[in-house]
């Protein structure tokens, strides 16, 4: 098997046995994203000789036996985290030329279990899209059909993985921006539960709803990138105070008996029917590893898109208004004064969907409209959450479909809007609730992948990874590659 | 639900964004196509609920009272627009 | 028409905590720019803050000394608007659910009553950097070293109904912080900063007229002629016809006249909302105890004790209580001086003068506490008189040593040895036979007096060191 074919656990194997250095691997990749990502776009920074440096080190750990199980494996960063003294853009021109003068708490966590770091991946402006196509460094385009799009906001990431560019990468989740471009590319993603990673770097779209991630290209790996990244973190007071779980040691648990819920709701009504098919063929494979196939209602479920487009918008259009063309970031040339300064530097730096989503924010919590707005969408954020109490009463896990389609094509939504938030319909009520989401790929409907959703309990990400490995045991869905790359 | 071209001017300006005149008008359909989704959240009986602010329910944390940063100016004023003694410049203030 | 002033204050206190309220930099005040400015004061992208647990001991520290409801819960919001001085474009405060509910405080007033004046509330909240407004080639710079620096922001009730009643709630509350040790108080650095909401009402009327806020207050004084300038400018507007708007005025101490701030004429609209980068503050019993259990005497209880352990009159106990520097150094020099009058009697005076005179304070005192104790003792020990302590107070002032070694090195100790002092008087006697015989002629009432003219020559000729009571014995006894 080629080098960028094979599992971390493989991988690492590989490195302590000598069969391969991290430097080795990382010129390997390094060459991959060189021949290839032309094609897909999904790199804003690659950092080389940085990753060069980092193999080195690696190849020194793992030589002096201090290795752990992802020292030495090359991975990418989306360009949401900071990087000290490397470029973090956020997809945005806004910072295009930002540096940041620290790093990100998963970056850091991920850098002290010795991997290796290729470059910072492509993403939405500020994470704020489902389609990639929102970045000021262009559009992502998906492996698997190049004239379609990897999903966002986390599209960069999952070309990335998809294409084998890099072995694992991580990505954030607001409203599903892990899971819908993992499930448009055919990877596995996950998006732990709020608080499960510190959010100290990672640069603010909606502060109660981010959550950083693993993007991989199995259940497998994800467990070892969640436990290079998770962790209580004091400088993020949201951060959760609880022990990492040993999301390895869970995956060996067969899921005879395991309570599996069907979400009723999500299987109807604008639900594509080839996405359908290849979800309920998931399900029927859970079912024959022993799974307990339970039906289950999430009735507000309707209601988290609208909630969801009050809550994002408001945090986002206080988060952004840091941007101000004052202490770093994009500043327009010749200020007359200072509201001059403020405006231009803001329009110009901001693409257009950010801008309406601070619009909308800006509006939803303007005197007279909080309570209307804000309040109410945080009510229905209650509502949500409480059927999912009571839906995990039932079941253990949820299962269903991640994304309504497969990829849809570069364009087709860039000029409407609401259809681009509708992307997101089976994924936003997760980030409402704060419970942990994961999508791995299943059967692909007409040559192109489809993303199985499963949802679990808050803190209960080692159960999900253990249903999904356990699924991938079975299964090879997820071993299929993109023609080409 | 629909924004006039006022109102766009008004949020606007409140969130520091600069919107040419032939820009407002498509600019308020589409935040009005926005806000027309956001109604969708009126079906909704919300009566009693208590509002969820955050997905944990935890507490804030408190730090102890210690100075642990160092001065860094330089560093964090390597890629600053417009500085000068130590200062970010901005266009004169007048109170 | 009888017109009736309304006044309520907002009190900006910073709280003297060793870092910032959600980030680990210096709030030491005076550093140059922007070098106690860290990542999340900066507002950097994807900092985020933590809380500083000696902001809400404080809090609750202030809550208990005005009998005020602490709150259980409280909530952290974003105040939203633009200005460079802010740099998230936000501000930390809290705004519906305040760390300190309703309390009260009693203010003294110059009739000698006193008068209760409500606070609404308390509420924690960050401050901002600064702009400087220097020429820089027609830019502002700013300095973001003060942002995030903690305050507690009091609000009153609108319950004063003049100047003076203003200044002597800010005062009393200045009091208060400082003792309990919140606030330096430090006015001129902007550790306490006071805003004066001022209105006017035809007398009966119960509705509240419209009111102006006044800013830029940095001293007791000004905060007294801002606001009679101000009443009087409301006054001047209605009775000429006009109407009293609802802005923002700047107090200009130079010109003594407050003026419309225009920049914020705009109508502000800061979309609170809670912080979602913070989560609620929640105080328990536990916590509120151990505040309460190393809270530090408040200052009514401080004067009341002056008065019951010192002895010391009612007025010299209200005086020694006027700061917590200057309770604190009295109760450090009376220990040493063993004399609590005596000491309180050199605090309020000589020492008092002379921090007046040189622009310095209590803390600030070329003359120790301890030092002016051990002058008193010399007194109290008769090793020299209340007058030659004067001069030798001058020298420890200006850093000639401490009591023993001035005394030592001028020669100053008294002369109480009876030998001397008799033949100091004899002598004098001996050289005055004239002003003698007058004395001893003298009616009894006059004598008293009289006796002033020999003691002065004793004096004169022992260079003050005789000690008077004796001097005074031996002379009354030769006399006759």
């Amino acid at each position: 098997m080629e080098l960028h074919e094979r599992s971390i656990a493989q991988l690492s194997a590989g490195l302590r046995s000598g069969e391969v250095s991290s430097t080795e691997l990382t010129k390997h990749m390094l060459q991959r994203i060189r021949m290839h990502d032309a094609a897909l776009n999904s790199f804003i920074t690659v950092t080389e000789e940085l990753a060069l440096t980092q193999a080195k080190a690696a190849d020194a750990r793992i030589a002096d036996g201090t290795a752990g199980a992802l020292t030495g494996i090359p991975i990418a960063h989306k360009d949401i985290f900071c990087t000290r003294d490397v470029r973090t853009s956020c997809g945005s021109r806004m910072l295009k030329d930002f540096v940041s003068p620290y790093d990100a708490t998963v970056v850091e966590n991920l850098q002290r279990a010795g991997v290796v770091m290729l470059g910072k991946t492509n993403m939405d402006e500020f994470a704020m899209g489902s389609s990639n196509e929102t970045s000021h460094f262009g559009p992502v385009r998906n492996p698997w059909d190049r004239e379609t799009v990897p999903g966002g906001s986390s599209g960069g990431s999952a070309a990335a993985v998809a294409a084998r560019l890099c072995i694992a990468a991580t990505g954030t989740d607001t409203g599903g921006s892990i899971r819908q471009p993992a499930a448009l590319t055919g990877i596995t993603g996950l998006k732990p539960t709020y608080g499960r990673c510190s959010r100290w770097g990672m640069i603010a779209f909606a502060s109660s709803l981010d959550q950083a991630g693993p993007m991989t290209r199995s259940a497998e790996d994800a467990a070892l990138m969640l436990t290079g990244m998770a962790g209580f973190d004091e400088r993020d007071s949201t951060s959760a105070q609880r022990p990492v779980d040993d999301y390895v040691a869970a995956l060996g648990q067969d899921i005879r008996g395991v309570r599996i819920g069907i979400v009723r709701e999500f299987m109807g009504e604008g639900l594509d029917a080839g996405v359908g098919a290849s979800i309920q063929v998931a399900i029927d494979e859970l079912k024959r590893l022993g799974a307990e196939i339970v039906e289950v209602s999430l009735p507000n479920a309707g209601l988290s898109v609208p909630a969801y487009y009050v809550v994002a918008p408001a945090e986002c259009s206080s988060n952004l208004a840091r941007f101000d063309g004052v202490r770093y970031g994009h500043r327009c040339a010749a200020p007359k004064d200072l509201e001059d300064l403020y405006k231009r530097s803001r329009s110009e730096g901001f693409g257009p969907e950010v801008k309406r989503r601070i619009m909308i924010g800006t509006y939803a919590l303007s005197a007279g409209y909080y309570d209307a707005y804000y309040l109410k969408a945080q009510k229905i954020r209650q509502l949500i959450a409480d059927d999912f109490r009571k839906a995990f009463a039932e079941c253990d896990v949820i299962v269903g479909p991640t994304a309504p389609s497969t990829a849809f094509r570069i364009g087709e939504k860039a000029d409407d809007p609401v259809s681009m938030y509708l992307s997101d319909i089976y994924t936003i009520a997760v980030n409402l609730a704060g419970l942990p989401g994961m999508s791995i790929p299943v059967q692909p409907s007409a040559g192109m992948p489809v993303g199985l959703q499963l949802i679990g309990g808050l803190f209960d990400e080692a159960r999900l990874l253990n249903v999904a490995h356990q699924l991938q045991l079975a299964t090879d869905w997820h071993r299929q590659a993109p023609a080409g790359f | 639900m629909s924004l006039s071209a006022d109102d766009v001017a008004k949020i606007a300006h409140l969130a520091r964004l600069a919107v040419a005149p032939g820009e407002n008008a498509a600019l308020g359909r589409e935040l009005s196509n926005i806000l027309d989704l956001v109604a969708q959240m009126d079906a909704a009986d919300t009566a009693g609920v208590v509002p969820m602010a955050h997905p944990l329910d935890m507490a804030q944390r408190l730090r102890d009272d210690a100075v642990s940063e160092q001065n860094s100016r330089d560093r964090y004023q390597a890629g600053a627009p417009a500085v000068e003694n130590g200062l970010f410049l901005v266009p004169k203030v007048i109170e | 028409m009888q017109w009736e002033t309304v006044i309520g204050l907002e009190i900006h206190t910073q709280l003297a905590t060793q870092s910032k309220i959600f980030s680990g930099s210096s709030t030491a005040f005076g550093a140059e720019p922007n070098t106690q400015a860290s990542l999340i004061d900066l507002a950097m992208p994807g900092v985020l803050p933590v809380l500083n647990k000696e902001v809400v001991r404080m809090a609750v520290r202030f809550g208990k000394a005005i009998d005020a409801e602490v709150a259980q819960r409280s909530v952290f919001a974003r105040k939203n608007y633009f200005y460079p001085d802010l740099p998230k474009g936000y501000q930390i405060s809290q705004y519906e659910l305040p760390v300190v509910g309703k309390g009260m405080v009693e203010i003294t007033l110059e009739d000698g009553s006193s008068k209760r004046v409500g606070v609404t509330r308390a509420h924690l909240e960050e401050d901002a950097g600064k702009s400087l407004h220097e020429d820089f080639h027609g830019m502002t710079g700013i300095d973001l070293n003060r942002a995030g620096t903690p305050l507690l922001e009091i609000v009153s009730e609108p319950d004063m109904r003049s100047a003076k009643e203003a200044v002597a709630y800010a005062k009393k509350i200045h009091q208060i912080v400082t003792f309990i040790g919140i606030c330096d108080g430090n006015m001129q650095e902007g550790s306490f900063r006071v805003d004066a909401n001022v209105s006017i009402r035809p007398k009966g009327q119960a509705e509240l007229g419209t009111r102006a806020e006044l800013k830029n207050i940095n001293s007791f004084r000004f905060l007294e002629k801002a606001i009679n300038f101000e009443i009087t400018r409301q006054i001047d507007v209605i009775e000429d016809g006009g109407k009293v708007v609802q802005e923002t005025r700047l107090y200009d101490a130079n010109k003594d006249e407050t003026r419309s701030m225009r920049s914020k004429e705009e109508a502000n609209d800061y979309r609170y909302f809670p912080d979602p980068d913070l989560l609620p503050l929640e105080i328990d019993e536990a916590f509120i105890n151990e505040v309460v259990a190393t809270m530090p005497e408040l200052p009514d209880a401080r004067r009341a004790r002056f008065e019951s352990q010192y002895g010391l009159s009612a007025f010299d106990a209200d005086q020694l209580t006027g700061s917590r520097a200057q309770a604190d150094y009295f109760e450090a020099a009376a220990q040493v001086g063993g004399d609590a009058k005596l000491t309180a009697n050199w605090v309020m005076g000589d020492l008092a003068a002379a921090l007046n005179r040189d622009a310095t304070d209590f803390a600030h005192s070329p003359v120790t506490a301890v030092a002016l104790g051990q002058l008193v003792a010399r007194i109290k020990d008769d090793t020299i008189s209340g007058k030659i302590a004067k001069d030798v107070f001058a020298a420890m002032w200006a850093g000639e040593g401490g009591a023993d070694e001035v005394i030592e090195a001028k020669g100053l100790k008294q002369i109480t040895d009876t030998g001397a002092i008799e033949a100091l008087v004899d002598a004098v006697l001996a050289a005055n036979p004239e002003q003698v015989e007058n004395y001893r002629n003298a009616d009894a009432d006059k004598q008293p007096k009289m006796l002033g003219f020999f003691v002065g020559q004793i004096m004169k000729q022992s260079q003050g060191k005789a000690n008077p009571q004796q001097v005074n014995a031996l002379l009354r006894e030769k006399l006759g």
